[in-house]
């Protein structure tokens, strides 16, 4: 006789539970906690730096251009975050014990993947009032401030630090390795671009493909929300190759892999 | 040869070690025996200088860890089999531990072979090892440059019971040859087994050392206790008691507090059958428990 | 337990490990597991592909003029992402894996260790700077053969030089940066940070403020190796490059190496 377990009274682990549970997860070790920190102490410093030299020489500097400052600090932090999220269940083997819990592995990459996306959000608001206060300090030593920021650059600013952020990770469930994953990214952020300017400047068949495989440059129109049709073309199928792809690749890899 | 004086490791406020002073002698296997994070790995540690200490010196063999040319040809660690590159083969751990101690390619096959790993075993690497595997291989590395030192940090941890008692005799042969040899364990069955000499060690300090007789002797804590079974338990049981001897149900048997000899003569008196007599050998867990009772994280009753 | 003599040990027969074993051992140790393996094959391949991907445009293009040292320019920048995630690698692994406890056990004498590992990526750096030499003596005989433009040699013992300490500086670069940090990913993240980012915000501030400008010379090292790859360094940039060389090379390089000396193995 086959003992049957009773299954009836227990519920499935809610998702909300897994999100907070790796959200903690994500500050609660020393590593995530400084990442978090150092993104912080770099926004911080960028804005006192922007703001003395700018009261210096008396240049005029607008709100949302504290805010941009702020923007581009995070932007190659934050998706380090995002990659770490992911790549430390592997790296410190803690996967074991966290798809022994969930077993439903699918369920536990959404929650690291809201985890990134809660992140950046946190991360908008601190930039945001940071930039804030910047432009009331900047008022106060100057006598005028520029207010000038508008929903189209707050909501521009938002898709593309999500979309920073989504890059970090999809590149790291594809590789599952944290140096791999930094060393890829940061090249597709910051080397790529300048390859796809020089592939472009020189062969004429390149410039007409480019906007279509550069997420990065497609993403420029989204700074101030002044995307045509095109644009947004552009956009999805830029965003397909570089998020959709290699996120679609690497869950189906997570949900297939020996957790070791 | 291993010569630990005063030895004090803090962290902070934490005293993790606390002025530990205790002697190996060649020929002997020297127990090191402590509940979990009683000191004893950090100890270990500082003996190889990967710890700085806080006040006092270890030697080995009269020299300082550091001081030693090519220590690997003197003194075997293993300090946590873990501790290795994941990526590689076990073959190519032990390779990488023999070039840099400049032994020939053919150690690298006997300390396999020594520690029962298959070929295709070592070929496998070390991410895809058991805690077992590991530990034959970690004890294959401390071997490799044929030390007359030995210093093993929880040994048999994940082996199997063949594998303890494989161990063991590798270890006493070792002695036996004069070599030195300080292992630890939290598990006092383990290292009674196997220790010429123990040190106890609770909360940093340590509480108790010797050869098993002279602990026992120290503890010398009066009733010794049997555990008894008979074909006729009750009636041995009724038997005891009107002698006065205090006799408590354990398992199959009874659990008696007196020599086995009076329990045998009991038996005898009273014609009951035993299937089994054996000492309780308690004194010494008994002791081991009550000297590091501070520390146990459970409360001894 | 004082009067208990204690036998002492005889070690007058033995040698100290010869440091070239040492070298021998860390040099190993950089391939023999697989992300060391693929790390070395992917610097490599991603030299070459960049060299092709510049051939097939330098033959399709009728305005593009192709030589020797284009090859090697091109070369600078790609084994830059790759070779000081190599030097990086080389320190921070014995840390993560923990193999820095048995490293250290076998040779206590710490400095040894580092020097080895620094020698290891000296070598790999010397290495890499033959397979793009090769590389770009290939990739030119090609386009000289494909491309109707004149084939330029113009290979001169101070490009190469220049080609050579670009490198091996990269290389101690990232080795500086893990031996301060002595984290994989902190260590990586900074090097990229360094590399790539940096060399902006130094711009877009020397263009700001001119005082700046001033002092940006003497900070920025990566400006400073500019003039390497063109070899034309003068005095005044030689100045430049130690100077910011000490600060971005000798202070981390020196404030690891202590930590490290120092540090408690776990």
């Amino acid at each position: 006789m086959t003992a049957v377990l009773d299954l009836s009274s227990t519920p499935s682990t809610p998702f909300h539970r897994l999100v907070r549970v790796e959200l903690r997860k994500s500050y609660d070790t020393r590593a995530g906690f400084w990442l978090l920190a150092v993104i912080a102490l770099l926004v911080l410093a960028t804005e006192v730096v922007v703001l003395a030299v700018t009261t210096v020489q008396n240049d005029a500097i607008a709100f949302g251009d504290f805010i941009g400052a702020a923007a581009f600090m995070t932007s190659f932090l934050l998706p380090v975050l995002g990659i770490m999220v992911l790549t430390s269940e592997w790296s410190q083997r803690t996967a074991m014990v966290t798809f022994a819990l969930e077993p439903r592995r699918p369920r536990v990459i959404a929650a690291k993947a809201v985890v990134g996306v809660v992140l950046t959000l946190v991360t908008v608001v601190v930039s945001i009032a940071i930039g804030l206060v910047c432009t009331v300090l900047y008022d106060l030593i100057e006598g005028h401030a520029d207010w000038t920021f508008g929903w189209s650059g707050f909501f521009g600013f938002l898709i593309t630090q999500t979309f920073a952020m989504l890059g970090g990770f999809a590149l790291a469930a594809l590789l599952l390795n944290t140096p791999a994953a930094i060393v890829v990214f940061f090249v597709y952020k910051w080397v790529l671009p300048g390859l796809f300017a020089i592939g472009a400047a020189l062969m004429g068949w390149f410039e007409t493909i480019q906007p279509w495989i550069d997420f990065q440059s497609a993403q420029n129109p989204l700074y101030d929300m002044s995307l045509s049709g095109d644009d947004w073309a552009h956009l999805v199928v830029s965003g397909f190759i570089w998020l959709v792809l290699p996120l679609a690749v690497g869950i189906w890899r997570v949900l297939r892999a020996e957790v070791k | 040869m291993i010569e630990v004086v005063g030895l004090t490791r803090k962290y902070g406020s934490f005293t993790a070690v606390d002025d530990v002073s205790f002697v190996c002698q060649p020929g002997r296997v020297t127990g090191f025996l402590g509940p979990n994070g009683a000191g004893k790995t950090t100890t270990m540690r500082v003996m190889v200088g990967l710890t700085p200490a806080t006040a006092g010196r270890v030697t080995i063999g009269g020299h300082v860890y550091q001081d030693i040319p090519n220590p690997g040809r003197h003194v075997g660690v293993l300090l946590d089999a873990s501790a290795q590159h994941a990526g590689r083969t076990g073959r190519e751990i032990l390779e990488i531990g023999a070039r840099t101690m400049g032994l020939p390619d053919s150690r690298i096959d006997e300390m396999i072979e020594l520690v029962s790993l298959t070929p295709q075993e070592a070929k496998r690497r070390l991410r895809n090892y058991s805690l077992g595997m590991k530990q034959r291989l970690g004890i294959a590395h401390a071997l490799l440059g044929d030390p007359s030192v030995l210093i093993l940090d929880e040994p048999a941890n994940g082996l199997d019971p063949a594998g303890i008692r494989w161990m063991r005799g590798l270890l006493r042969g070792y002695a036996e040859r004069g070599g030195t040899v300080l292992l630890s364990s939290h598990l006092l069955h383990e290292v009674e087994q196997i220790a010429d000499e123990m040190i106890l060690i609770g909360n940093g300090r340590i509480v108790a050392q010797g050869d098993k007789k002279t602990l026992l002797a120290g503890a010398a804590k009066g009733i010794a206790t049997t555990f008894v079974t008979a074909l006729d338990n009750p009636a041995l049981a009724a038997a005891l008691s009107a002698k006065g001897i205090t006799v408590a149900s354990a398992g199959d048997g009874l659990r008696v507090e007196a020599e086995a000899v009076e329990v045998g003569r009991t038996a005898l008196e009273a014609t009951v059958v035993l299937t089994d007599l054996r000492s309780a050998d308690g004194g010494l867990e008994d002791l081991f428990l009550e000297l590091t009772a501070d520390t146990q994280r459970e409360t001894v009753v | 337990m004082s009067t208990v003599t204690v036998p002492t040990m005889d070690i007058s027969g033995t040698a100290p490990t010869p440091f070239l074993r040492l070298v021998r051992v860390e040099a190993r140790k950089a391939y023999d597991t697989r992300a060391g393996f693929w790390l070395l094959v992917s610097t490599a391949l991603l030299c070459a592909i960049v060299m092709v991907i510049q051939m097939a445009i330098g033959v399709s293009q009728d305005d593009v003029f192709l030589s020797y040292n284009s090859f090697l320019t091109s070369t600078n920048f790609s084994i830059a992402i790759l070779l000081p995630v190599i030097g990086i690698m080389l320190l921070t692994s014995e840390w993560s894996q923990r193999t820095a406890m048995v490293s250290f056990s076998l040779e206590p004498r710490r400095p040894r260790v580092i020097v080895a590992k620094l020698v290891v990526g000296l070598v790999l750096a010397v290495i890499a700077v033959v397979i793009a030499l090769l590389l770009a003596t290939i990739c030119n005989a090609l386009y000289s053969v494909l491309s109707d433009d004149p084939t330029v040699w113009n290979a001169s013992v101070a490009h190469t030089a220049g080609f050579l300490l670009l490198q091996v500086v990269g290389m101690l670069t990232g080795f500086a940066f893990a031996a301060l940090l002595l984290n994989t990913p902190a260590a990586i993240v900074i090097y990229m940070v360094y590399s790539f980012v940096l060399p902006g915000l130094f711009e877009l501030g020397a263009q700001l403020m001119d005082w700046f400008d001033k002092i940006r010379p003497w900070i920025d090292f990566n400006y400073a190796q500019g003039p390497l790859v063109d070899a034309t360094m003068t005095g005044k940039d030689w100045a430049y490059f130690a100077t910011s060389g000490f600060i971005w090379l000798v202070v981390p390089l020196v404030i690891g190496f202590s930590r490290v000396l120092r540090a408690e193995v776990k």
